[in-house]
């Protein structure tokens, strides 16, 4: 079996090769300051995974997404170092009003994707209404209109597969509210290619479907209330540039 | 990268050999049958293959690879999946309406007009297109050339036949996109499915063309090819691109769809925007 990241107690991150050798990276033990705006260390211990390098954040929602994804951004650095790239259940018609609401809100800069874009820090590209949204191994978007996957069009698991191919372990999923299950099969294949899924806390959630059937369809590595989630990422994220 | 655990360069490994695989495929589609995906853009790409190895039965694309070189049917079913694309009639309707503001103005002027739909699929949008100008009092003076790749789609485009479940998205399209009548006057429901009038097709050319392997055949007023270009990588927009310009009258019109740009491609300068929101530019040099 050729295993994905597993965190072993006390926080250091082994994998395991097709032979059966042990890999292993030592935690980092360096007194770090803390990053302006947050009191603590999001989940009391020390995030190995933090060492690892990401490139690529992947988000997916559905009812409620508006306002989480609000508070994520909201909490995020305008120099946060990893590209995001959204995918929010909305109206076909459904045309600026999301990406100009959450860039008032955000550091960051916040758009409707446009086909062939490039991927850079900086930026959260949301999939535009009646489009699914996919990433390229070359780092830069795009866009499809194959038809809807489970009624949903654009489609969490489209864009979740497409980082997966393209980003493999370097890839953060993060699964929020939503009133049905899209986005469990693109977390499982993200944890497959030994990416790294985050999801909110069902208890936490406005719809609790989504994040619950993520739960059940693989082993994730965070489950956090959502006011912990935008932190958790700045601290995930601090080694990779 | 240095470092890295087996399990994720054995990923990357895999990764690599499919990318292998779906060049392989398409090199030898390309080679025996002529059609050439071979600068399509890979995400979609690959997404549609692996629908097609699952369809079939099979486990890996270089299973695929055997299959459509030895069965025709097969790349049928596979040139299926890799050309149609989902559309509604007057998809994105504030396209429409704006094209009836600031170009069908403009047209009223010319006494015969030449429109090019490019890559129509099932068709949808190529009739929305024949209502608005007829409604407009322009169609008489119109002939639309709609080229698809696909034989097949082609086919279905031509009967003019479509799914009475979408009428109601279809007829909200229809109001939005400044629709002067009764969409349901354009149609005969029966059984589930909705058959429009076959006045709307008198002045339409349905026609198989490949964008990526076949040459311009006309000069036209209007070029629209919306959502087929974001399948393609960049090399293969700019060609597509090129061909375009190559086929307009001077200040013709381009539509493209509503998140393609022409920005980054060569051919920029030689449009202006006339509607920036909506994509579509006038060809000014």
């Amino acid at each position: 079996m050729v295993g994905g990241w597993r965190l072993a107690v006390g926080g250091s991150k082994t994998a395991t090769t097709r032979d059966g050798a042990v890999a292993s990276r030592q935690p980092p033990t360096a007194n770090r300051q803390l990053p302006p705006g947050i009191r603590s260390w999001t989940d009391g211990r020390v995030l190995s995974e933090a060492a690892h390098q990401y490139q690529l954040i992947v988000i997916g929602c559905s009812k409620g997404g508006m306002s989480a994804m609000e508070q994520i951004f909201g909490a995020l650095p305008a120099e946060f170092p990893v590209p995001i790239v959204a995918a929010q259940h909305r109206h076909r018609t459904s045309a600026g009003a999301l990406p100009d609401f959450l860039r008032r809100q955000s550091k960051l800069n916040v758009v409707d994707a446009t086909d062939k874009q490039w991927i850079q820090p900086g930026n959260v590209y949301l999939a535009p209404a009646d489009y699914h949204l996919l990433v390229d191994r070359g780092g830069e978007l795009s866009l499809s209109v194959d038809a809807a996957v489970a009624y949903s069009r654009p489609s969490i698991d489209v864009l979740f597969e497409s980082a997966a191919d393209a980003y493999h372990a370097r890839t953060i999923a993060v699964v929020l509210t939503g009133a049905n299950a899209d986005g469990a099969r693109g977390a499982k294949r993200i944890k497959e290619r030994g990416g790294f899924v985050v999801v909110q806390d069902p208890q936490t959630a406005e719809a609790p479907e989504m994040p619950t059937a993520a739960i059940a369809a693989t082993r994730v590595d965070r489950i956090l209330p959502l006011n912990r989630i935008g932190p958790f990422l700045v601290e995930l994220c601090r080694n990779s540039a | 990268m240095a470092n890295e655990p087996a399990a994720i360069l054995d990923e990357q490994a895999k990764a690599d050999l499919e990318q292998i695989e779906v060049r392989l495929l398409t090199e030898g589609i390309y080679q025996h049958y002529g059609f050439d995906f071979r600068d399509y853009s890979l995400p979609s790409l690959r997404r549609r293959i692996w629908k097609r190895v699952y369809a079939e039965g099979l486990s890996t694309i270089a299973g695929l690879i055997e299959k459509v070189l030895h069965d025709p049917q097969s790349m049928e079913r596979l040139l299926l999946d890799l050309s149609i694309n989902t559309t509604a009639m007057f998809r994105d309707p504030t396209f429409y309406l704006a094209f009836r503001r600031k170009v069908v103005p403009m047209l009223r002027t010319y006494p015969f007009v030449r429109i090019w739909h490019a890559g129509c699929s099932t068709g949808e949008e190529v009739y929305s297109m024949a209502i608005l100008l007829q409604e407009e009092g322009l169609y008489d003076r119109c002939r639309i050339y709609a080229t698809d790749i696909n034989e097949a789609v082609l086919q279905k485009a031509k009967s003019g036949i479509f799914p009475l479940s979408t009428m109601q998205e279809n007829t909200s399209n229809y109001i939005t996109a400044g629709g002067t009548g009764t969409f349901s006057d354009y149609y005969t429901a029966r059984y589930d499915y909705a058959i429009f009038r076959p006045s709307l097709r008198e002045n339409v050319v349905f026609a198989q063309h490949n964008l990526v392997t076949d040459a311009s055949f006309n000069l036209f007023n209007v070029i629209f090819c919306r959502n087929v270009l974001i399948y393609f990588n960049n090399a293969l927009q700019e060609r597509v691109q090129q061909l375009f310009l190559q086929s307009m009258e001077m200040f013709g019109i381009l539509g493209l769809g509503k998140k393609e740009s022409i920005k980054y491609t060569g051919v920029a300068d030689a449009y202006e925007e006339l509607d920036a929101e909506e994509r579509m530019y006038r060809r000014v040099r």
